[in-house]
Protein backbone atom coordinates (compact mmCIF):
# COMPACT_ATOMS: atom_id res chain seq x y z
CA UNK A 1 0.00 0.00 0.00
CA UNK A 2 1.08 3.66 -0.33
CA UNK A 3 3.11 5.28 2.22
CA UNK A 4 1.91 8.84 0.98
CA UNK A 5 -1.80 8.65 2.13
CA UNK A 6 -4.31 10.34 0.08
CA UNK A 7 -5.08 13.73 -1.25
CA UNK A 8 -6.64 15.51 0.50
CA UNK A 9 -6.94 18.90 -1.09
CA UNK A 10 -9.79 19.27 -3.30
CA UNK A 11 -7.90 21.26 -5.82
CA UNK A 12 -5.88 18.32 -6.49
CA UNK A 13 -8.50 16.43 -7.54
CA UNK A 14 -9.88 18.91 -9.85
CA UNK A 15 -6.68 18.60 -11.62
CA UNK A 16 -6.98 15.04 -11.71
CA UNK A 17 -10.16 15.16 -13.08
CA UNK A 18 -9.83 17.60 -15.55
CA UNK A 19 -6.93 15.91 -16.90
CA UNK A 20 -7.50 12.25 -16.77
CA UNK A 21 -8.52 12.09 -20.19
CA UNK A 22 -5.96 14.07 -21.45
CA UNK A 23 -3.81 17.07 -21.77
CA UNK A 24 -5.38 20.10 -23.61
CA UNK A 25 -3.46 19.75 -27.29
CA UNK A 26 -2.25 23.56 -27.11
CA UNK A 27 0.63 24.97 -26.58
CA UNK A 28 0.16 26.38 -23.30
CA UNK A 29 -2.00 23.02 -22.02
CA UNK A 30 -0.97 23.96 -17.93
CA UNK A 31 -2.23 27.59 -18.34
CA UNK A 32 -5.45 26.56 -20.14
CA UNK A 33 -6.48 24.21 -17.56
CA UNK A 34 -5.62 26.23 -14.79
CA UNK A 35 -8.09 28.98 -16.35
CA UNK A 36 -10.38 26.42 -16.53
CA UNK A 37 -9.98 25.19 -12.68
CA UNK A 38 -9.68 28.76 -11.76
CA UNK A 39 -6.12 28.61 -10.07
CA UNK A 40 -2.58 30.48 -11.20
CA UNK A 41 -1.00 28.37 -13.88
CA UNK A 42 2.39 28.22 -11.41
CA UNK A 43 0.23 26.63 -8.73
CA UNK A 44 -1.19 24.19 -11.05
CA UNK A 45 2.80 23.29 -12.49
CA UNK A 46 3.44 23.34 -8.58
CA UNK A 47 0.85 20.72 -7.89
CA UNK A 48 1.15 18.77 -11.03
CA UNK A 49 5.17 18.55 -9.89
CA UNK A 50 4.37 17.85 -6.49
CA UNK A 51 1.73 14.64 -7.96
CA UNK A 52 4.39 13.63 -9.95
CA UNK A 53 7.25 13.60 -7.33
CA UNK A 54 5.04 11.58 -4.90
CA UNK A 55 4.09 8.91 -7.91
CA UNK A 56 0.66 10.33 -7.85
CA UNK A 57 1.00 10.86 -11.48
CA UNK A 58 3.20 7.60 -12.67
CA UNK A 59 4.11 9.50 -16.00
CA UNK A 60 3.09 12.42 -18.54
CA UNK A 61 2.56 11.44 -22.18
CA UNK A 62 1.33 9.10 -24.96
CA UNK A 63 -1.01 6.33 -24.11
CA UNK A 64 -0.84 3.94 -26.77
CA UNK A 65 -3.57 1.48 -27.53
CA UNK A 66 -1.92 -2.02 -28.27
CA UNK A 67 -4.54 -2.90 -30.78
CA UNK A 68 -4.43 0.00 -33.10
CA UNK A 69 -0.27 -0.72 -32.74
CA UNK A 70 -0.82 -4.02 -33.92
CA UNK A 71 0.57 -5.36 -30.95
CA UNK A 72 -3.06 -6.84 -30.52
CA UNK A 73 -1.87 -10.55 -28.24
CA UNK A 74 -1.60 -9.98 -24.66
CA UNK A 75 -0.19 -13.04 -22.61
CA UNK A 76 -0.62 -12.75 -18.87
CA UNK A 77 2.36 -14.91 -17.64
CA UNK A 78 1.89 -16.67 -14.53
CA UNK A 79 4.98 -18.18 -12.40
CA UNK A 80 5.58 -20.33 -9.36
CA UNK A 81 8.30 -18.39 -8.20
CA UNK A 82 10.42 -19.50 -5.10
CA UNK A 83 9.04 -17.37 -2.66
CA UNK A 84 13.00 -16.28 -1.13
CA UNK A 85 13.92 -15.33 -4.98
CA UNK A 86 10.58 -13.79 -6.39
CA UNK A 87 11.34 -10.13 -5.29
CA UNK A 88 14.73 -10.26 -6.96
CA UNK A 89 13.88 -11.95 -10.02
CA UNK A 90 10.73 -9.86 -10.35
CA UNK A 91 12.46 -6.92 -10.79
CA UNK A 92 14.58 -8.67 -13.57
CA UNK A 93 11.46 -9.59 -15.26
CA UNK A 94 9.64 -6.17 -14.64
CA UNK A 95 12.76 -4.14 -16.04
CA UNK A 96 12.48 -6.01 -19.86
CA UNK A 97 10.87 -3.88 -22.27
CA UNK A 98 8.11 -6.75 -23.42
CA UNK A 99 6.81 -6.69 -20.28
CA UNK A 100 4.04 -4.33 -19.49
CA UNK A 101 3.26 -5.09 -15.74
CA UNK A 102 4.95 -7.27 -13.34
CA UNK A 103 3.36 -7.51 -9.82
CA UNK A 104 3.67 -10.52 -7.00
CA UNK A 105 0.24 -11.85 -6.04
CA UNK A 106 -0.92 -14.52 -3.71
CA UNK A 107 -1.18 -17.67 -4.87
CA UNK A 108 -4.81 -19.67 -4.57
CA UNK A 109 -3.16 -23.42 -3.72
CA UNK A 110 -4.04 -26.20 -5.28
CA UNK A 111 -6.10 -24.98 -7.88
CA UNK A 112 -3.18 -21.27 -8.56
CA UNK A 113 0.39 -22.00 -7.44
CA UNK A 114 1.40 -18.79 -9.35
CA UNK A 115 2.95 -15.96 -7.86
CA UNK A 116 4.41 -13.62 -10.15
CA UNK A 117 2.61 -12.07 -12.74
CA UNK A 118 3.93 -10.75 -16.26
CA UNK A 119 1.89 -8.90 -18.75
CA UNK A 120 3.91 -10.03 -22.41
CA UNK A 121 2.57 -7.67 -26.04
CA UNK A 122 3.69 -8.79 -28.82
CA UNK A 123 2.09 -8.68 -32.43
CA UNK A 124 1.21 -12.52 -32.63
CA UNK A 125 1.01 -15.62 -29.64
CA UNK A 126 4.37 -16.84 -31.13
CA UNK A 127 5.61 -13.80 -30.65
CA UNK A 128 4.58 -14.05 -26.91
CA UNK A 129 5.61 -17.57 -26.66
CA UNK A 130 8.87 -16.31 -27.78
CA UNK A 131 9.16 -13.59 -25.49
CA UNK A 132 7.77 -15.89 -22.40
CA UNK A 133 10.29 -18.27 -23.15
CA UNK A 134 13.37 -15.35 -22.46
CA UNK A 135 11.67 -15.02 -19.11
CA UNK A 136 11.89 -18.61 -18.81
CA UNK A 137 15.37 -18.59 -19.27
CA UNK A 138 16.25 -15.88 -16.94
CA UNK A 139 14.19 -17.72 -14.11
CA UNK A 140 15.84 -20.52 -14.85
CA UNK A 141 14.70 -23.36 -12.07
CA UNK A 142 13.77 -20.54 -9.79
CA UNK A 143 10.30 -21.00 -11.59
CA UNK A 144 8.93 -24.76 -11.25
CA UNK A 145 5.66 -24.00 -13.47
CA UNK A 146 4.20 -21.22 -15.74
CA UNK A 147 0.99 -20.92 -17.98
CA UNK A 148 -0.31 -17.70 -20.86
CA UNK A 149 -3.37 -16.27 -20.32
CA UNK A 150 -4.25 -14.80 -23.57
CA UNK A 151 -6.75 -12.42 -23.58
CA UNK A 152 -9.51 -13.39 -25.82
CA UNK A 153 -12.03 -10.64 -25.26
CA UNK A 154 -12.20 -7.32 -23.75
CA UNK A 155 -15.42 -7.20 -21.95
CA UNK A 156 -14.72 -4.02 -19.78
CA UNK A 157 -12.57 -1.03 -19.81
CA UNK A 158 -13.33 2.15 -18.39
CA UNK A 159 -10.28 3.01 -16.79
CA UNK A 160 -9.87 5.18 -13.45
CA UNK A 161 -12.87 7.72 -13.28
CA UNK A 162 -12.62 9.89 -10.63
CA UNK A 163 -14.83 12.60 -9.81
CA UNK A 164 -13.77 16.36 -8.72
CA UNK B 1 -4.62 -1.78 -39.73
CA UNK B 2 -4.76 1.45 -38.27
CA UNK B 3 -1.50 1.67 -37.71
CA UNK B 4 -0.38 1.56 -41.82
CA UNK B 5 -1.47 5.21 -41.42
CA UNK B 6 1.20 6.09 -39.05
CA UNK B 7 4.84 7.30 -40.59
CA UNK B 8 8.36 7.61 -39.39
CA UNK B 9 7.21 10.82 -37.70
CA UNK B 10 4.62 9.56 -35.89
CA UNK B 11 6.63 6.33 -34.89
CA UNK B 12 9.11 8.75 -33.55
CA UNK B 13 6.60 10.88 -31.21
CA UNK B 14 4.96 7.84 -30.17
CA UNK B 15 8.78 6.08 -29.04
CA UNK B 16 10.10 9.12 -27.52
CA UNK B 17 7.19 10.54 -25.83
CA UNK B 18 5.68 7.62 -23.68
CA UNK B 19 7.12 9.39 -20.12
CA UNK B 20 8.85 12.66 -19.38
CA UNK B 21 6.35 14.78 -21.06
CA UNK B 22 7.19 18.21 -18.93
CA UNK B 23 5.55 20.85 -16.66
CA UNK B 24 6.21 24.17 -18.25
CA UNK B 25 4.67 26.88 -20.19
CA UNK B 26 5.51 25.47 -23.40
CA UNK B 27 5.51 21.80 -23.40
CA UNK B 28 4.67 21.04 -27.04
CA UNK B 29 7.23 23.33 -28.26
CA UNK B 30 10.27 21.46 -25.55
CA UNK B 31 9.30 18.13 -26.56
CA UNK B 32 8.98 18.99 -30.09
CA UNK B 33 12.41 20.29 -29.91
CA UNK B 34 13.63 17.04 -28.73
CA UNK B 35 12.48 15.11 -31.98
CA UNK B 36 13.42 17.88 -34.30
CA UNK B 37 9.36 18.98 -35.53
CA UNK B 38 7.65 22.03 -34.89
CA UNK B 39 5.43 22.74 -32.07
CA UNK B 40 2.30 23.07 -34.68
CA UNK B 41 2.87 19.77 -36.29
CA UNK B 42 3.54 18.18 -32.86
CA UNK B 43 0.22 19.43 -31.96
CA UNK B 44 -1.21 18.11 -35.05
CA UNK B 45 0.17 15.00 -35.04
CA UNK B 46 -1.32 14.28 -31.30
CA UNK B 47 -4.61 15.41 -32.43
CA UNK B 48 -4.67 12.72 -35.33
CA UNK B 49 -3.59 10.06 -33.52
CA UNK B 50 -5.57 10.27 -30.38
CA UNK B 51 -8.59 11.36 -32.95
CA UNK B 52 -7.18 7.82 -35.01
CA UNK B 53 -7.49 5.74 -31.54
CA UNK B 54 -3.56 4.96 -32.48
CA UNK B 55 -2.93 6.56 -29.16
CA UNK B 56 -6.10 6.01 -26.31
CA UNK B 57 -5.31 9.67 -25.05
CA UNK B 58 -1.98 12.36 -23.89
CA UNK B 59 -1.58 13.25 -20.71
CA UNK B 60 -0.89 12.60 -17.40
CA UNK B 61 -1.21 8.28 -15.99
CA UNK B 62 -2.17 8.66 -12.24
CA UNK B 63 -1.84 5.56 -9.61
CA UNK B 64 -5.04 4.93 -8.04
CA UNK B 65 -3.47 3.38 -5.05
CA UNK B 66 -0.86 6.57 -4.33
CA UNK B 67 -4.19 8.82 -4.79
CA UNK B 68 -5.94 6.88 -1.49
CA UNK B 69 -7.76 4.20 -3.30
CA UNK B 70 -7.00 0.58 -3.57
CA UNK B 71 -6.99 -1.75 -6.68
CA UNK B 72 -7.08 -5.25 -6.72
CA UNK B 73 -7.45 -8.36 -9.07
CA UNK B 74 -9.85 -10.54 -9.06
CA UNK B 75 -10.54 -14.07 -11.63
CA UNK B 76 -13.46 -16.05 -11.72
CA UNK B 77 -14.33 -19.60 -13.27
CA UNK B 78 -17.73 -19.37 -15.35
CA UNK B 79 -19.53 -21.84 -17.06
CA UNK B 80 -19.39 -20.83 -20.66
CA UNK B 81 -23.29 -21.24 -20.85
CA UNK B 82 -23.51 -18.30 -18.57
CA UNK B 83 -20.51 -16.69 -19.52
CA UNK B 84 -22.39 -13.16 -20.62
CA UNK B 85 -24.88 -13.16 -18.21
CA UNK B 86 -22.01 -13.09 -15.54
CA UNK B 87 -20.09 -9.94 -17.33
CA UNK B 88 -23.30 -8.52 -17.31
CA UNK B 89 -23.57 -8.82 -13.45
CA UNK B 90 -19.57 -7.91 -12.99
CA UNK B 91 -19.71 -5.13 -15.30
CA UNK B 92 -22.79 -3.43 -13.83
CA UNK B 93 -20.87 -2.36 -11.24
CA UNK B 94 -18.93 1.14 -11.45
CA UNK B 95 -16.03 0.16 -9.20
CA UNK B 96 -14.73 -2.54 -11.72
CA UNK B 97 -12.76 -1.24 -14.11
CA UNK B 98 -11.78 -3.17 -16.75
CA UNK B 99 -12.74 -6.85 -17.38
CA UNK B 100 -11.14 -9.79 -19.79
CA UNK B 101 -12.19 -12.84 -20.75
CA UNK B 102 -8.97 -14.79 -20.59
CA UNK B 103 -7.85 -18.78 -21.71
CA UNK B 104 -7.95 -20.77 -18.49
CA UNK B 105 -10.31 -22.30 -16.23
CA UNK B 106 -10.43 -18.83 -14.52
CA UNK B 107 -11.38 -17.41 -17.48
CA UNK B 108 -12.62 -14.23 -16.26
CA UNK B 109 -10.23 -11.39 -14.84
CA UNK B 110 -11.25 -8.15 -13.80
CA UNK B 111 -10.14 -5.25 -11.70
CA UNK B 112 -12.15 -3.68 -8.72
CA UNK B 113 -10.80 -0.14 -7.61
CA UNK B 114 -12.58 2.35 -5.41
CA UNK B 115 -11.36 5.60 -3.87
CA UNK B 116 -12.33 3.59 -0.39
CA UNK B 117 -9.65 0.43 0.65
CA UNK B 118 -12.33 -1.05 3.09
CA UNK B 119 -15.19 -1.41 -0.21
CA UNK B 120 -12.92 -4.11 -1.98
CA UNK B 121 -14.00 -6.45 0.32
CA UNK B 122 -17.76 -5.63 0.56
CA UNK B 123 -17.79 -5.26 -3.92
CA UNK B 124 -16.05 -8.79 -3.94
CA UNK B 125 -18.55 -10.33 -1.97
CA UNK B 126 -21.43 -8.71 -3.40
CA UNK B 127 -19.90 -10.60 -6.67
CA UNK B 128 -20.06 -13.89 -5.10
CA UNK B 129 -23.55 -13.01 -4.17
CA UNK B 130 -24.92 -12.13 -7.52
CA UNK B 131 -23.43 -14.44 -9.14
CA UNK B 132 -22.91 -17.52 -7.02
CA UNK B 133 -19.34 -18.22 -7.84
CA UNK B 134 -16.60 -17.84 -6.14
CA UNK B 135 -14.27 -14.93 -6.90
CA UNK B 136 -10.32 -15.30 -6.70
CA UNK B 137 -8.59 -12.13 -5.47
CA UNK B 138 -5.27 -11.82 -6.47
CA UNK B 139 -3.83 -8.43 -4.25
CA UNK B 140 -1.15 -6.99 -5.73
CA UNK B 141 1.79 -7.70 -2.94
CA UNK B 142 5.23 -5.86 -4.71
CA UNK B 143 5.13 -3.69 -7.76
CA UNK B 144 7.96 -4.12 -10.26
CA UNK B 145 9.58 -1.42 -12.68
CA UNK B 146 6.59 -1.10 -14.79
CA UNK B 147 7.69 -0.50 -18.59
CA UNK B 148 6.15 1.98 -20.73
CA UNK B 149 7.50 1.13 -23.96
CA UNK B 150 5.66 0.14 -26.53
CA UNK B 151 7.08 0.42 -29.89
CA UNK B 152 5.41 1.90 -32.82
Amino acid sequence: MSDHGSITEPVDRQIIAATQAGLPLAPTPYDELAERIGIGADELRERMKRMLDLGIIRRIGAVPNHYALGVSANGMSVWDVDDEAVSRLGAEVGALDFVSHCYRRPRHLPSWPYNLFAMVHGRSRPEVEEKVAEIASLLGTSSRCHEILYSTRILKKTGLRIAA
Amino acid sequence: MKHQSIDETDRKIINALQGGFPISERPYLAAADRIEISEDELIARLERLVGERVLSRFGPMYDAEKMGGAVTLCAMAVPDDRFDEVADLVNSRREVAHNYARTHDLNMWFVVASDDPADLARIIAGIEADTGLKVFDFPKEEEFFIGLRVSA
